[in-house]
Order: C-alpha cells, then sequence, then structure tokens
C-alpha cells in the first residue's frame, strides 16, 4: 500500500482510489438559503466545477389537480393563487379564462380590462422580486430593499382591489369579484412613479455594475434551439432571442388593443435575462396606462339617488316579502354582505345566470335572485359545462401558463392539468450549469425564477 | 395554418393512423394509434407547413370514472404541440388501457418529454418506452400508488418511511 503523503490528502484524493483525484458530490437543499423553494441540487464536481447535476423537484407538492377534482368549479379559483404566490393574479385568470372557454362565453369589455391591468401589475411584482432576490444572493443587498419598497407599492395597489396581499381570489369563472375602486388610476401613477425611480436607481446600481456583470454575463447560457427543445417559454426564451409572447401571439383579454414592445436579448445567459426583465417592466407599466385610460364606461360612478338603505333594513324588508319595487332602489351594501353592487356587476360580469352569482341585491331581495343564487352554491348543481376539453394559455410572468380542464358535465372539473412556466427551466438546470462554478448555480438558479407552488403544485 | 387544414394533413398522411379528429372550442385535436405517434411526432415536429417545434405540455387523462368511457381504455396520454414558426397549436392524444399502460418516450424528439414524462408516470403510472431514467418526479420513491388516477382517494394515507426511531 502506497504511502500518503499529506498533499494528496489535501489535493482531495479521498479514500479508497489509489491515485487520481475523484468526484466530489455536493447536496445544495432542499433547505439552502439561495434556494427561493424547498429543492434540491445534487452536484458532481470536479473541483470547483460543475460537472454533472440532478435536480430533484416535488417538496412542496399539495395535490393541487388532484384537489381541484374534488370540489366545484369555483372552488379551485383559491388554489390557483397558491399556484405563482408571487403574481397569483394570472394565474387565477388564467384558470377562470379556461373554464370561459370550456362554457363557450366571453367576458364583458371592462372585465378584460380589469384582467389585463391585474395581471401586468403582478407581472412588475413578479420581476421585481426576481431581480431583488437574485441580485441579493450576489451581494447586492441594497437592491433587494429597493425592489421590495417598489413591490411594497404594487401590492398596496393589489391589496386596495382584491382585500388581500398574496391569496387574493379575485377572479370568478364569467368575471372578477369586484371593480377597481376609486381613483385607483391616480393611485396607479403614483406607485408607477416610485416603481419607476427605483428601477432607475437599480438600473444604475446593476446594469454597469462590474461585479454584477462578472458573475452574470456568459454564465448559465442556454442556445436558442436547446431552449426551444426544452419548451421554455417567458423571458427566458426572450433572452434566446425568440421574441414569443402570448401577448401577442394570441392575445387573450384586451392585448390586442393596447401596445407594448417585446424585449428580447441575444446570448440567452443570465445578465440577457435580467435585461429582458427590467424591460419587460416598463413595458408592463406602460400596458396598465393604456389600459387605464381604455377603461370602457370609465370611471363608473354609482349615482344614489332616491334613498340609500341600509342594507340590514333591506335585508329585513326582503324576509318580510316586502320586496315589491325593491330591486329598483338603489342601495349600499355593507362589506360584510361580501358581495358585488348590482351597476358594476353588470360592468363586470357576464349577463349569464348559469354561471355568474348575482349581485347581492337581487339574493337579499328577490326570489329569483336567491334561487339564482342557491342554483349555483348547492352541491351538484353549479357551473356545469358542457362535455369537452379546452386549453387556454396566459403570459405567466415566467412564461406561458397553460390550464388544460378536462370537463364530463357535472359541476366539478373531470381533470385539471397546470402546465407550470417554471418547469421546464428546472428540468434545464443542469444543462445551464454544467461546466460552470458552482458559484453560478447561485445566479443561475435565481435567473429561473423558480416558483416553487406552480413547479410542485 | 387553421385547425382543420392541419388536421386534414394529419388523416391524409397517416390515414388509419389517425383514430379520431375534433376541433372542439379552437383546440384541433387528433387521437393517435400508439404505434403511429412517434412517427407523428417527427411529423409534426419536421414538416415545413406545421413545424411544431415545442412540446408545450404533456400530460395524462384517467377517464375511469367518465360517463360512456367507463369500458374503453383507461388512460390517455395527452401532448399540447405548439409551433414557434408559424404560431398554431395541435393537441394530439394516445390511448392505452390499463393492463398495458405505456407509451413510446417522446426524449429523443425534445429533451422536456424527459421530466413531463416522469411526472406522468409518477401521477397515473403510465410507462413510457425508451425514457432513459423513468423515476418518479413530484412523489418520494417509497410512495405507494399512483395520486391522480380516479381510484386514488383524495383522502388516502400512506404508510410513514424512514427509520424506526
Amino acid at each position: 500500500m502506497a504511502k500518503r503523503t499529506r498533499r494528496e490528502i489535501y489535493l482531495g484524493e479521498g479514500s479508497g482510489t489509489g491515485s487520481g483525484s475523484q468526484h466530489l458530490y455536493v447536496n445544495m437543499g432542499p433547505s439552502h438559503p439561495a434556494m427561493h423553494g424547498v429543492i434540491r441540487i445534487l452536484a458532481e464536481l470536479d473541483g470547483e466545477t460543475v460537472v454533472n447535476a440532478d435536480v430533484e423537484i416535488g417538496y412542496l407538492h399539495r395535490a393541487f389537480e388532484k384537489e381541484c377534482e374534488a370540489g366545484p368549479y369555483n372552488n379551485a379559483i383559491p388554489y390557483t393563487d397558491r399556484l405563482n404566490y408571487v403574481s397569483p393574479l394570472i394565474n387565477n385568470f388564467g384558470y377562470a379564462s379556461c373554464v370561459e372557454k370550456l362554457l363557450g362565453i366571453d367576458v364583458t369589455e371592462r372585465c378584460k380590462y380589469v384582467r389585463v391591468i391585474m395581471s401586468e401589475i403582478s407581472r412588475v411584482s413578479d420581476h421585481l422580486t426576481c431581480i431583488g432576490a437574485s441580485a441579493m444572493e450576489l451581494g447586492a443587498f441594497t437592491v433587494f430593499l429597493y425592489m421590495i419598497k417598489a413591490r411594497e407599492y404594487l401590492w398596496e395597489l393589489v391589496e386596495d382591489v382584491t382585500g388581500a396581499r398574496l391569496t387574493i381570489s379575485y377572479a370568478r369563472v364569467g368575471g372578477v369579484k369586484a371593480d377597481l375602486p376609486d381613483a385607483f388610476g391616480v393611485k396607479v401613477r403614483k406607485a408607477f412613479k416610485e416603481t419607476r425611480q427605483v428601477l432607475e436607481e437599480v438600473g444604475k446600481l446593476l446594469t454597469g455594475n462590474r461585479i454584477f456583470m462578472d458573475r452574470m454575463v456568459g454564465v448559465g447560457a442556454l442556445s436558442r434551439e436547446e431552449t426551444i427543445a426544452y419548451a421554455i417559454t417567458g423571458p427566458l426564451l426572450r433572452a434566446a432571442g425568440v421574441s414569443y409572447d402570448v401577448r401577442r401571439a394570441q392575445p387573450h383579454w384586451a392585448y390586442d388593443r393596447v401596445e407594448f414592445e417585446i424585449p428580447t436579448g441575444r446570448n440567452g445567459d443570465n445578465y440577457d435575462r435580467y435585461l429582458v426583465r427590467m424591460a419587460e417592466m416598463e413595458q408592463s407599466m406602460r400596458i396598465v396606462e393604456q389600459a387605464l385610460d381604455a377603461l370602457p364606461g370609465g370611471p363608473i360612478n354609482v349615482d344614489w339617488e332616491g334613498r340609500a338603505i341600509d342594507p340590514a333594513s333591506y335585508v329585513d324588508l326582503g324576509k318580510q316579502g316586502k320586496t315589491e319595487g325593491l330591486l329598483l332602489i338603489p342601495i349600499t351594501l355593507s362589506p360584510n354582505l361580501a358581495g358585488i353592487e348590482r351597476p358594476l356587476h353588470r360592468a363586470l360580469n357576464v349577463p349569464d345566470k348559469r354561471v355568474v352569482l348575482p349581485p347581492k341585491e337581487n339574493t337579499y331581495g328577490s326570489i329569483e335572485g336567491l334561487m339564482n343564487h342557491f342554483m349555483l352554491i348547492m352541491d351538484g348543481y353549479g357551473i356545469r359545462p358542457p362535455k369537452g376539453e379546452a386549453y387556454f394559455a396566459v403570459e405567466g410572468a415566467n412564461g406561458e401558463l397553460g390550464f388544460y380542464i378536462v370537463s364530463d358535465g357535472t359541476d366539478r372539473p373531470y381533470r385539471v392539468r397546470c402546465r407550470p412556466p417554471c418547469f421546464p427551466p428546472m428540468a434545464a438546470l443542469p444543462r445551464m450549469i454544467e461546466g460552470e462554478m458552482v458559484a453560478d448555480i447561485v445566479p443561475t438558479f435565481g435567473s429561473i425564477n423558480m416558483i416553487a407552488g406552480e413547479l410542485d403544485r | 395554418m387553421d385547425g382543420q387544414a392541419i388536421l386534414l394533413r394529419l388523416t391524409s398522411t397517416f390515414g388509419p393512423g389517425i383514430v379520431e379528429t375534433h376541433d372542439h372550442h379552437g383546440d384541433p385535436t387528433a387521437v393517435v394509434e400508439r404505434s403511429a405517434i412517434l412517427e407523428a411526432f417527427r411529423f409534426c415536429r419536421d414538416d415545413p407547413d406545421l413545424r411544431f417545434n415545442v412540446l408545450m405540455d404533456l400530460t395524462a387523462v384517467d377517464y375511469l370514472k367518465y360517463p360512456e368511457r367507463e369500458f374503453g381504455p383507461r388512460f390517455e396520454v395527452v401532448y399540447h404541440l405548439y409551433s414557434l414558426p408559424h404560431n398554431h397549436r395541435l393537441r394530439l392524444k394516445v390511448r392505452v388501457e390499463e393492463d398495458d399502460a405505456r407509451a413510446p418516450s417522446a426524449v429523443g424528439l425534445w429533451p422536456i418529454a424527459n421530466w413531463f414524462e416522469r411526472e406522468v408516470w409518477d401521477m397515473f403510472g403510465i410507462r413510457f418506452d425508451g425514457h432513459p431514467d423513468l423515476r418518479r418526479l413530484l412523489m418520494y420513491e417509497e410512495f405507494q400508488g399512483h395520486p391522480l388516477r380516479k381510484d386514488y382517494p383524495v383522502t388516502k394515507r400512506q404508510p410513514l418511511i424512514g427509520p424506526n426511531n
């Protein structure tokens, strides 16, 4: 047996090989500070170079698809919040639109614009989180704080509209839960002013920054052909020079009526992904501003002519059967009735009683409204799309977010499939980090913007 | 090309290899014989008029409890294709029986099929012939059963794993 010198052990000979170097296996995760969720990368290293990698996912599997089959159509909407929990509104609308496609109904114009506005606000907040977090992992903590500050302004807008910041459950099949609040446009413009300022500051901090560029330029690159073969969409595909965007290719809602550009990169590396995301945020804000200007009907002024009745006494009158003429009287609803007022309801929801819950005035004020309400709420009734299947894709913040729903004619979806946009890049992650250094795993992984909620479902 | 033209082209090329086609909700769909599916993929990907170069999604549906389908082939493997050059979509489906739940793997054509097929194996227990590494993807190795099958109850518990102490 050859006598080992101290030097050979230092070189990492390890035990049992006899001669030469040996590959080292390193686990990153499942719980690692630079992993944005629970995920495990098993990397095979030769020195500091990654030779091979295996990615293990599924730690956040919550049986989303199975649970959707267990309840009526609208019950799946809270589950979709938890898919991409940084931009939940896009998931909401994507799911609702797929059911609408199955039903063959078209939502109202105002609802389409509301969906566009809220989706784009979500996209900006998603990109802010992605860039902020990956910059923080490279040591730029200031950028993270700036970005989160800007995201805070946007999430306040989301809170204004939906009442929640993250688990928003705002969409409904056939419409949305409620209308935009008063003076929303003013708030949006104020928030965007702050966001633009943050983006300008961050651009100055990062875009030409020597340290940042050393870590990002040429790292984690994937060729255009390989990006396509891996079905990668969204900012990663655009960074590789393919200008595919669902919003332009198959415009849904009101995307064909707003002007925007599709920023593309050339090299498909982390730096181009960063640049594409930065440019996309500006485009998203442009879309929101146009959509706010073009919002059909403009701001809906609910003009309370006549006597505004207190909702409690309105319900009392209804219970006593004094419903004659009640439907003609506009009332204000207290928020604890959790409904939507009649004029807004008409603007936002399809006039289809088989799909959309009636406005709360009707539910509490007339027998027809009450029957309609129960026909949609009772077990075994509800929304019943005809037998068939439909696939609907929206542009999520990370790429094409598709829903494939099979209906068997009952009130529950027979099968719901979500095509998560960050699934393909995660499958391609081993290809992106092979041949790179260990330290390059972190920015590459950050540029994918993996969201465990939609990856594992 | 619009949906009808795509389907016409497929049926004229493959003839009896195409079991059934429909165009519901504007999604052109073709059910393909299992023996012809790889050939159909290659044709769809390489034909200059079709050029479906992206395998956008791959999943399966268990038709065990679907009305009027209880006795038919139990599973359908569903492929969603997209063409970047032509901007059109196509859905291909393969029906497989329960006691012969296998389909040819598309990994040779699109590397993304690797993970998609692993997920389908994990969730439905459909094997993919020619797959290089058919392991479970979302569930752990010790998991028993395939959770998205319709006969897997939503409330089912799994045995605890790990060391005894």
